[in-house]
């Protein structure tokens, strides 16, 4: 019954791409009538060189805030779904650094956790591995600066605020697997992560409506001119990139505060 | 654009996603979901969609990945096969 309902409908799909136009066709609608409005007044109205990045964030501004919220969205519904709050075991171990030598700890006896001699370390045994943390340790800084790059350069070639905000994530993510949960979120915690997730989508629509306050439409970044002291055309450019700034913060956070629910069933104790 | 480099990926695609599905171990599916993923980032990128390309490379192949590992690992086997 499955496998006939699957047939069918990809029979029906497959007869219906027939009436498709061919892949580049100049006489097809979408080519003929918003393409060339694009290709056309695209650096004239923003001076953004990337059709493709004034098209997601300032002609189809809506859309691409949307998609933000989609994904904060997604956050927090892992984190409603996978966190526990729980109390601290009453068993710890240490790591004693210079001789690995692992140190148990019971109730009542206490380590400052900010000892560069010992780490804590989980109750299931994880390696001390230094050839990974090092090679992870020289490859992160590279990446953040690319993304980085990546979010900033979107105005002039591929890239943008989601594919810089993951990577930034993924940097963070392999911090943590490399290491372990409880150093990463010593670097980015889970409050600092939710709160930029939720930043990044104020920082957008906060812009869209900053430009309503200055008596211009929503996400209308050309009344931003007055503010950043330009000419109205770069002024677009700019808000492009405010908003990109934004899209990276919300994707960075949400990637990052994702992991750390997943990897850890929501306990943040013990990472992969 | 060149048909038989395009015939290429297109049958990779397709054998990467029909694996992906039908193999048991949720591991093996992570990776070969990848492997779709980063075959689709190549058809993007020869039909010259940098920036979609871009997005399937850095959200399909690397983060989702990341995360479905993630997620594998946090599972129990029941079935002894």
């Amino acid at each position: 019954m499955g496998l006939i309902t699957v047939v069918l409908c990809g029979a029906m799909l497959l007869f219906g791409t027939a009436d498709f136009p061919g892949w580049g066709d100049p006489q097809s609608p979408a080519s003929s009538h918003v393409s060339p409005y694009y290709i056309e007044k695209s650096i004239p109205q923003t001076s953004v060189p990337n059709i493709v990045t004034a098209v997601l964030a300032d002609y189809r501004g809506y859309d691409t805030m949307f998609e933000t919220t989609v994904i904060f969205t997604a956050g927090i519904a892992c984190f409603f779904l996978l966190r526990i709050q729980r109390k601290e075991p009453e068993i710890r171990y240490y790591r004693h650094i210079p001789t690995g030598i692992t140190l148990r700890v019971e109730k009542g006896a206490k380590l400052p956790e900010d000892s560069k001699v010992f780490e804590r370390i989980d109750t299931l045994y994880t390696p001390h591995d230094l050839i990974i943390k090092t090679t992870a340790r020289l490859v992160i800084p590279f990446l953040l600066i690319f993304a980085l790059y990546v979010i900033t350069h979107g105005h002039y070639g591929p890239g943008g605020g989601f594919q810089g905000g993951v990577i930034l994530g993924a940097a963070i993510i392999l911090f943590a697997i490399s290491y372990d949960l409880r150093s990463a979120s010593r670097k980015l915690s889970e409050r600092a992560a939710a709160l930029l997730s939720a930043a990044g989508v104020f920082i957008y629509a906060g812009t869209g409506a900053f430009c309503l306050l200055l008596a211009s439409n929503f996400l209308d970044y050309g009344a931003l001119a007055s503010i950043l002291g330009v000419d109205p055309v770069t002024a677009r450019s700019h808000g492009i990139l405010i908003v990109e700034i934004g899209v990276g913060a919300t994707v960075m956070a949400v990637m990052v505060w994702i992991y750390y629910n997943l990897s850890s069933r929501g306990k943040h104790d013990e990472g992969l | 654009m060149i048909w038989q480099l395009d015939f290429i990926i297109l049958t990779l695609v397709i054998i990467s996603g029909i694996a992906a599905i039908s193999i048991r171990d949720l591991l093996s599916a992570a990776a070969l979901f990848g492997a779709y993923s980063f075959m689709m980032c190549l058809l993007w990128a020869i039909m010259g969609a940098v920036d979609v390309a871009f997005t399937e490379a850095s959200v399909g192949a690397g983060i989702s990945t990341v995360l479905f590992v993630a997620a594998v690992f946090r599972t129990t086997r029941r079935s002894k096969d």
